[in-house]
């Protein structure tokens, strides 16, 4: 009895270093090197985290990209419309949900169709650049990427996203 | 095809919320009023409210709002300039909004920042009318232009329509443009190399099937079109002031220009013009500025009327 309780102690304890297994959660692979704490900050993990650990892996070695990052996110229940708001960052990550320590889904990520307060808009003259209030953006493309901000009707592309 | 066409307590924000369908119902509306017996008329808002709320000076759009506002026997409530009320800065719009709209049952508002009035719309169950949100959208300035083209030459669809000026930053011919894509028009856009459509816009009428060209004088198509359509061309919009000198005098259309255009052809213009157009053009047939501007009147009596549930 006492010994299962202090492995599992030891076992949480450890648990931020293993960073290549996770039990029950989400693995965010393949983010362009340097952008992991964007993926954080678009799925809002940087506050009231609770219980929830996340882990972050960046500038390893990808066969498939070079170099890259890697997320995972344990404890947390993430919709598939969350997650979707990866695709704004990093629109090639693989997105696998993670059940009893396997892949138990891999997700498409799609930019979603609609975008409620997750960037700024790029319009220095916009209504939401000059009052504290949300930003809504309609997406009319995905590839290319093409947004619509709801309030000043401007147009903007990838590189003009910038998060909130 | 949907229900009913339906304005009631809805907002006009936006010329890009309308269907072609909503655009012409719209127009209908407006040639309706003009026809009204004027007791009919006078009576149609008898008991409502506007809010005239002007977070900038623009006498030209308030008199236009206020005076079709009032000829429908309505009443303004508001402010021309938010300096000389305590609506200055502190406040925020959405609370001005929120405390104006328990006297009203309509807002028409104009402000200098872009979204301003789909903002408003959010604050409020009134409806809300655009009346200028910087440098976004004037949707009733579109649909008195649409109106204008349609009383001048009885139709909309298919008519060959210059568009001369500031093309980059003129919002006026942006909506327009975007407008007439409904209508199966051929589209010329005469500017200064500096001020040419955006090629966001040029890309947008292609997509929606629009033909058009691109032309640097007025002299290469004013012979062929229904519609010349002129804007400002102002100073502070070049980057430098040798370039504005070469080219001001070439936007400029004279009497001269008009001998081989079509009989009907007619010029428009949102006016104030500054020199784009010369008084000796005044006097001709083609001159249609004035009347333009004049349509402002039946066009925002229909859009009160509508969103008010007056007219159906
Ligand atoms: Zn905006």
């Amino acid at each position: 009895m006492r010994y299962s309780q202090d492995r599992d102690r030891q076992d949480k304890e450890d648990r931020p270093y293993k960073v290549f297994k996770i039990k029950e959660g989400v693995v965010i692979d393949h983010i362009p090197a340097g952008k992991a704490l964007h993926v954080v900050r678009v799925l809002g993990l940087s506050k009231n985290l609770g219980d929830s650990i996340i882990t972050l892996g960046m500038n390893l070695e990808s066969k498939k990209i070079g170099k890259k990052d890697v997320v995972k996110i344990e404890n947390k229940e993430l919709t598939k419309e969350e997650l979707n708001k990866i695709a704004l960052i990093a629109p090639n990550a693989s997105v696998n949900m993670i059940k009893n320590e396997h892949v138990s889904e891999k997700l498409n990520i799609m930019i979603p169709a609609r975008l409620e307060n997750i960037i700024i808009c790029p319009n220095p003259n916009c209504i939401t650049r000059n009052y504290d209030m949300k930003t809504k953006f309609t997406t009319i493309s995905r590839d290319p990427l093409k947004i619509r901000c709801n309030y000043c009707e401007r147009i903007f592309d990838r590189d003009d996203v910038e998060l909130k | 095809m949907g229900g009913k066409i339906n304005f009631r307590g809805r907002s006009i924000i936006s010329i890009n919320n309308l269907s072609k369908e909503e655009i012409i119902y719209i127009l209908e509306t407006a040639k309706k009023i003009e026809a009204m017996p004027f007791k009919k008329k006078s009576e149609l808002l008898k008991g409502k409210v506007m809010a005239s709320l002007f977070f900038e000076p623009s006498t030209r759009t308030r008199l236009s709002f206020n005076s079709a506002m009032t000829r429908l026997g309505g009443r303004v409530i508001g402010f021309s300039d938010p300096m000389t009320s305590s609506f200055a800065k502190g406040e925020t719009l959405y609370d001005t909004i929120k405390m104006v709209e328990n006297y009203v049952d309509v807002i028409a508002i104009r402000h200098p920042i872009e979204g301003a009035a789909r903002l408003a719309s959010e604050a409020t169950e009134k409806p809300v009318v655009n009346g200028g949100d910087g440098a976004n959208q004037h949707p009733t300035q579109t649909l008195l232009d649409l109106y204008t083209i349609k009383k001048a030459q009885g139709k909309i669809s298919g008519l060959k329509i210059a568009m001369c000026g500031d093309l980059k930053y003129g919002r006026t011919v942006h909506s327009l443009a975007i407008a007439l894509s409904h209508f199966n028009c051929r589209l010329y856009f005469i500017s200064p190399e500096s001020l040419k459509m955006p090629a966001y816009y040029l890309a947008e009428l292609s997509k929606r099937g629009v033909m058009f060209s691109e032309h640097e004088k007025i002299e290469e198509v004013i012979d062929e079109v229904d519609i010349f359509y002129s804007t400002r061309i102002q100073k502070e919009r070049f980057p430098d002031h040798a370039e504005y000198e070469k080219v001001k005098d070439v936007y400029i259309l004279t009497k001269e220009m008009l001998n081989k255009v079509k009989k009907n052809m007619r010029i428009m213009h949102p006016l104030p013009r500054v020199n784009e157009i010369t008084l000796s053009v005044d006097s001709t047939p083609h001159a249609y500025y004035f009347q333009q501007s004049a349509n402002g009147i039946p066009v925002r009596q229909a859009v009160l009327s509508l969103v008010l549930g007056a007219l159906k």
